[in-house]
C-alpha cells in the first residue's frame, strides 16, 4: 500500500521536490488567489481533487491513448473535471466562487497538471499516480497558504476574514500594507519563499 | 475610439502578466534570452488574435443562454455556459494544430524560428485566460474581441521581451547563491509590475 516509492511520490513534492518552488509549475493561479486565505484554501483543495482523479484516470488510459493525440486526450479529461469542479463550487460556495473569477477554470491549463500527467501518471500504475496527484497537489497548497498568510496578515491585518491586528495599533499609527494586496508583491513574496527554500536546500541551488 | 482605448488598457494596465499572472510557467521558463523570447511573444499574440474571435463567436451563437434561438425558437432556454470551458480548450487546441501545419507549410524560415514554441502555446494559460475574460466581459462584437486578443498579446510580449533583456543582463550581476535563476527573476517580474502600475487610470478620449 505505502512501499518506500509510494511515500516518495507522496512526500516528496511536500518540499524536496515542490511544484511550485521546485518545479516552477502553476504559478498563475498560485499568485492570483492569494490576497486572502479562504480562496487560497478553496483553489488548493479543487487543485487536490483535480490533480488526483485526472491522474488516476489517465494512469488507467495510459496503455490505450496513442502518443500522437495525448495532449488533446489529457486536456479533455482534466476540462471536464474541472468543469466538475466549477459546477460544485457554484453550487456551494457561490462567494469564493464569485471571487475565484476565471482562476478556476485555469486550473485546465496549470501546468502542474500537463506537468504531473506528461511526467508521471502516463508511466505508472493508478495508485501511486493518485498519491502524486495528492503530493503535488498539498505541496502546491501549502504554497498557497504560506502566500496567503503573508499577504493577507501584513495587507490588511486580517486572517480568514478574522481581524488579527489588534485596534490599538492602528491607534499608534500602524497602517496595512496596500501594497502587499496586489499583483507585484504576490510576485515578490514568492521570490522570498524560494529564496528562503534555496537556502535551506543547498543542492538546488543554481549557478 | 472605444477599441483603441481597451488596446491601450489590455496592453499596459490589465496586462496579461503584471494584473493576472497568467502564462506565467512559460513566462519563466523561456524568458532567458531575448530572441527566443520575441518568439514565442510573437506566437501567443499571433494564437490570441486567431482563437479569441472564434471562441467569441462561439460563445455568443452556441453557449449562451438563448445563443441558439437562430437555429429554432425552441432551443430559446438551453444555456451551455458550462461547456464554455471544454470548448474554448478544444478551438485552442486544434487550433494550435491548425496554425502549426499552416505555418510549416507556407513559411518555413517563421516555423525554423517559432517551431519548437507552437505546441505549447495550447497550455498557455494566458490564451484559455483570455477567452475567459472575454466570456466573463461580454464584449460587444468579434471585432472588439479580436483587438482585446491584439492588446493582450502584445502586452504579454512586451512583458516576456523585457525581462528576458533583464535577465540577460543579470549574468554579469553578483546574486546571493540561494536568490540565482528563479528566485531572482520572480523578484524582478514584481518589480516591473510595480512600474507598471504608474500606467493605471490612462484613458483616451
Amino acid at each position: 500500500m505505502l512501499s518506500k516509492k509510494n511515500k516518495e511520490a507522496l512526500f516528496n513534492p511536500l518540499s524536496k521536490d515542490n511544484p511550485v518552488l521546485v518545479q516552477i509549475l502553476g504559478i498563475c493561479s498560485s499568485l492570483a488567489v492569494t490576497a486572502s486565505l479562504e480562496p487560497a484554501i478553496v483553489m488548493g483543495i479543487s487543485v487536490i481533487a483535480v490533480l488526483a482523479f485526472s491522474n488516476v484516470i489517465i494512469s488507467f488510459l495510459r496503455k490505450t491513448i496513442p502518443t500522437n493525440i495525448r495532449i488533446i486526450v489529457q486536456l479533455v479529461v482534466v476540462a471536464a473535471l474541472v468543469i466538475i469542479v466549477q459546477q460544485i463550487l457554484t453550487a456551494y460556495q457561490y462567494d469564493v466562487s464569485k471571487q475565484l473569477s476565471v482562476f478556476i477554470g485555469l486550473i485546465i491549463t496549470n501546468c502542474i497538471l500537463m506537468g504531473r500527467l506528461e511526467a508521471f501518471a502516463m508511466h505508472n500504475s493508478p495508485w501511486p499516480s493518485f498519491l502524486d496527484g495528492v503530493g503535488n497537489g498539498l505541496g502546491y497548497t501549502i504554497i498557497l497558504l504560506v502566500v496567503a498568510f503573508f499577504r493577507e496578515l501584513l495587507g490588511s491585518g486580517k486572517l480568514f476574514g478574522y481581524q488579527v491586528v489588534p485596534q490599538w495599533c492602528y491607534d499608534h499609527g500602524y497602517e496595512n500594507n496596500g501594497l502587499m494586496i496586489l499583483a507585484p508583491m504576490a510576485l515578490i513574496t514568492v521570490g522570498c519563499i524560494i529564496w528562503w527554500h534555496r537556502a535551506h536546500n543547498k543542492d538546488l541551488q543554481e549557478n | 475610439m472605444e477599441e483603441l482605448n481597451l488596446f491601450i488598457k489590455s496592453i499596459f494596465i490589465d496586462n496579461m502578466i503584471f494584473a493576472y499572472f497568467l502564462g506565467m510557467c512559460s513566462f519563466l521558463a523561456v524568458s532567458k534570452n531575448v530572441k527566443t523570447a520575441f518568439g514565442l511573444g510573437l506566437a501567443v499574440t499571433f494564437m490570441l488574435v486567431v482563437t479569441l474571435p472564434i471562441n467569441y463567436l462561439l460563445n455568443k451563437y452556441v453557449l449562451q443562454e438563448g445563443a441558439m434561438t437562430w437555429l429554432s425558437p425552441a432551443l430559446a432556454g438551453v444555456d451551455l455556459s458550462f461547456l464554455g470551458l471544454i470548448l474554448f480548450i478544444a478551438v485552442i487546441a486544434s487550433a494550435t494544430q491548425l496554425v502549426e501545419m499552416a505555418v510549416e507549410k507556407f513559411s518555413p524560415s517563421l516555423y525554423a524560428s517559432l517551431g519548437i514554441f507552437l505546441p505549447l502555446i495550447a497550455v498557455n494559460c494566458a490564451i484559455l485566460g483570455a477567452s475567459l475574460f472575454m466570456q466573463q466581459r461580454d464584449f460587444g462584437s468579434a471585432w472588439t474581441a479580436t483587438v482585446y486578443g491584439a492588446g493582450s498579446g502584445i502586452g504579454w510580449l512586451l512583458a516576456i521581451v523585457g525581462i528576458a533583456a533583464i535577465r540577460e543582463k543579470l549574468a554579469y550581476s553578483d546574486i546571493p547563491k540561494p536568490l540565482r535563476g528563479v528566485g531572482i527573476a520572480f523578484i524582478i517580474t514584481g518589480l516591473m509590475g510595480i512600474a507598471f502600475m504608474s500606467f493605471l487610470g490612462i484613458r483616451l478620449g
